[in-house]
């Protein structure tokens, strides 16, 4: 099966200073239907591995290897209107900031209809029926299709952002710690509802997270990254309960966990230098994993 | 591990006045804390948890009377807070100290680490200016800082050095009781560890109480003897840790304990 998304030595550099590697050879895959995380300290380069596939880096930085196929498509070779269109039907993305990413002069029934004109070129009544749907499907009631962003809740505007970025139906979520700035009972509560979605729309979903109970509840598979590289690549099962890498050890290592069981052991960075780097598992792994 | 308590706080209500309406004409308030009761054993960990907006940073800066209360009473060691004259008041607070989540806000980036730790001396008056400076280094010492770093500017540090820094400016004052409100929220998880190890570490040294307040369970199992759980302004739920994650009673408690991310796959 074509996987649905496949990353192969991903490496972004700032223009400025293009020896300094801030996403390193970085190759991983998602299959239609799962989910991969991908966890790592603040400035691992989670985000900047995210933009880079979206065709969105920044001007000062530059990817300047590897491959990035979707649903056996290059990307990377693509022109921009081609990208964009891409985005906006088939990959959906979501990002850590409701507040930032919705227009607040614009009703949220609006925003939610803007991809559904723009890409599948609905109108009127069929609109407002989609969008109703949208809102319902996220939990929201579709009469607050007037209101405007600033008069819902946190965790009713991501809910508003997770609408507009699954409006097309897109075979690919990509969601950039959705759910960090929400409180704990609204985070379950939108994990749930994008388990959920992916499964109903057998869509895949690239998480990235720094919360390994996040990992936990939602991951297939996991990429762990540090300092721009991963270290780490493997199922959920083998990343969290039998780790390979000494970076992942230690860092799963300073998890506190819900028990209180376990004592908790900081991580000695001096330590680590010395550890030889045992290689990243194979990005064939989770393709030989039955999908 | 029962002792007196250090700080009671006993009906504490405090309502703030919200603009409302579509231009802000309107007004109204609300309770932002709702006859609240706690008990702080001396030399252990009381963690408050809660959603944002429960009302925890304003129970925090009530019991350390930063803000007036509309009614209710603080006892630190058995003295009523609000009948303590200002001088006495003054005194007291070398003894009730904070540690707050953003270290950089609360650090004037203008002044160098060494003076910022120094201010709480100076302003209490105690010692002179060599065993201020001589404080203030063991203290940065302790925290895991150096001396050369005495001279930098917050801008310089990174967000757990910063904390350290926070740390070592409420510590130097040797408190009994220290207010932490959200210390380990901006950190990464390698981060955290280090430092609620360090808060631990100190608290067993300098026979510390903590008020620690959190909105992560599992940072609260790990570092609290006691909980209290706080919903919209009211306390649902308090008592031993161990207890109360492992039989809460209240369902706003049973919600916040479900909702801990990783716990699903933990028990499975
Ligand atoms: N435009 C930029 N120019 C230079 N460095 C950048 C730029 N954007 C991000 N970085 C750096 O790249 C690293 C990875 O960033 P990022 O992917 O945002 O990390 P994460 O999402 O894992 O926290 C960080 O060290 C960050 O400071
Ligand atoms: N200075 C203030 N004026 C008006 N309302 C406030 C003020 N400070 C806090 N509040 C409100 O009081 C409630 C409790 O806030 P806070 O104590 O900061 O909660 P928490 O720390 O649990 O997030 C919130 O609804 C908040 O918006
Ligand atoms: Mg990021
Ligand atoms: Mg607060």
């Amino acid at each position: 099966m074509t996987p649905l998304l496949q990353v192969d030595g991903l490496t972004v550099v700032p223009r400025a200073a293009p020896e300094r590697c801030l996403v390193s050879d970085v190759s991983f895959t998602l299959q239609p239907g799962k989910t991969t995380c991908v966890v790592g300290e603040s400035g691992s380069g989670k985000s900047l591995t995210a933009l880079a596939v979206m065709g969105l880096l920044s001007r000062q930085l530059q990817r300047t290897q590897g491959s990035i196929r979707f649903q056996g498509q290059e990307l990377t070779t693509l022109d921009a209107e081609a990208m964009r269109r891409i985005r906006g039907r088939s990959i959906g993305m979501i990002f850590q900031e409701p507040m930032t990413s919705l227009n607040p002069v614009l009703t949220i029934g609006h925003q939610i209809g803007e991809p559904l004109s723009v890409h599948l070129g609905l109108r009127g009544r069929a609109l407002q029926a989609r969008v109703a749907g949208l809102l319902q499907q996220v939990g929201i009631p579709p009469e607050r299709a007037n209101s405007y962003p600033d008069e819902l809740s946190g965790g009713q505007r991501q809910r508003v952002m997770i609408a507009m970025s699954i409006a097309c139906e897109p075979a690919m979520l990509i969601a950039d710690e959705p759910t960090t700035a929400l409180d704990v009972t609204v985070q379950a509560q939108i994990l749930r509802l994008l388990d959920e979605l992916k499964t109903r729309m057998n869509m895949g979903m690239l998480f990235i997270t720094h919360d390994f109970g996040v990992v936990a509840d939602i991951a297939d598979d996991v990429v762990v990254m540090f300092r721009g590289e991963v270290v780490e690549y493997g199922s959920v099962d083998q990343v969290l309960n039998r780790p390979q890498h000494p970076y992942t050890k230690a860092l799963l290592a300073c998890v506190p966990d819900a028990d209180g069981k376990k004592p908790l052991l900081p991580i000695d960075y001096a330590w680590l230098e010395q550890q030889p780097a045992t290689t990243a598992a194979s990005p064939q792994h989770s393709m030989s994993e039955p999908a | 591990m029962m002792t007196s308590p250090i700080l009671t706080a006993r009906n504490l209500v405090k309502t703030y006045t919200q603009r409302s309406g579509k231009f802000g004409l309107g007004s109204h308030s609300f309770r932002a804390l709702d006859e609240v009761s706690i008990s702080l054993s001396a030399g252990s960990t009381l963690a408050v948890v809660g959603e944002s907006g429960s009302g925890k940073s304003t129970l925090a800066r009530c019991l350390l009377q930063l803000l007036p209360l509309d009614s209710g009473e603080v006892l630190f060691e058995g003295r009523n807070l609000a009948t303590l004259s200002s001088a006495a008041l003054r005194q007291e607070r070398r003894n009730l100290q904070m540690v707050f989540q953003d270290p950089f806000a609360s650090l004037n980036p203008r002044m160098k680490i060494g003076e910022i730790v120094a201010e709480g001396l100076l302003i209490h008056g105690m010692g002179n200016a060599d065993e201020r400076r001589e404080r203030v280094l063991q203290m940065l010492k302790r925290v895991g800082l150096q001396e050369a770093d005495m001279q930098k500017y917050p801008h310089q540090f990174s967000g757990g050095q910063r904390q350290r820094i926070g740390i070592a400016r409420a510590l130097v004052l040797q408190p009994k009781v220290v207010v932490c409100d959200e210390p380990v929220s901006a950190l990464d998880v390698s981060i955290q560890a280090q430092i609620l190890l360090l808060l631990k570490d100190l608290q067993q040294e300098m026979a510390l109480s903590y008020v620690f307040i959190s909105h992560d369970l599992r940072v609260v199992r790990h570092i609290a003897d006691e909980v209290v759980v706080m919903h919209q302004g009211k306390v649902v739920e308090q008592g031993a840790v161990e207890a109360i994650y492992a039989a809460p009673q209240h369902a706003y408690t049973q919600n916040l304990l479900n909702s801990i991310p990783g716990r699903r796959a933990a028990a499975a």
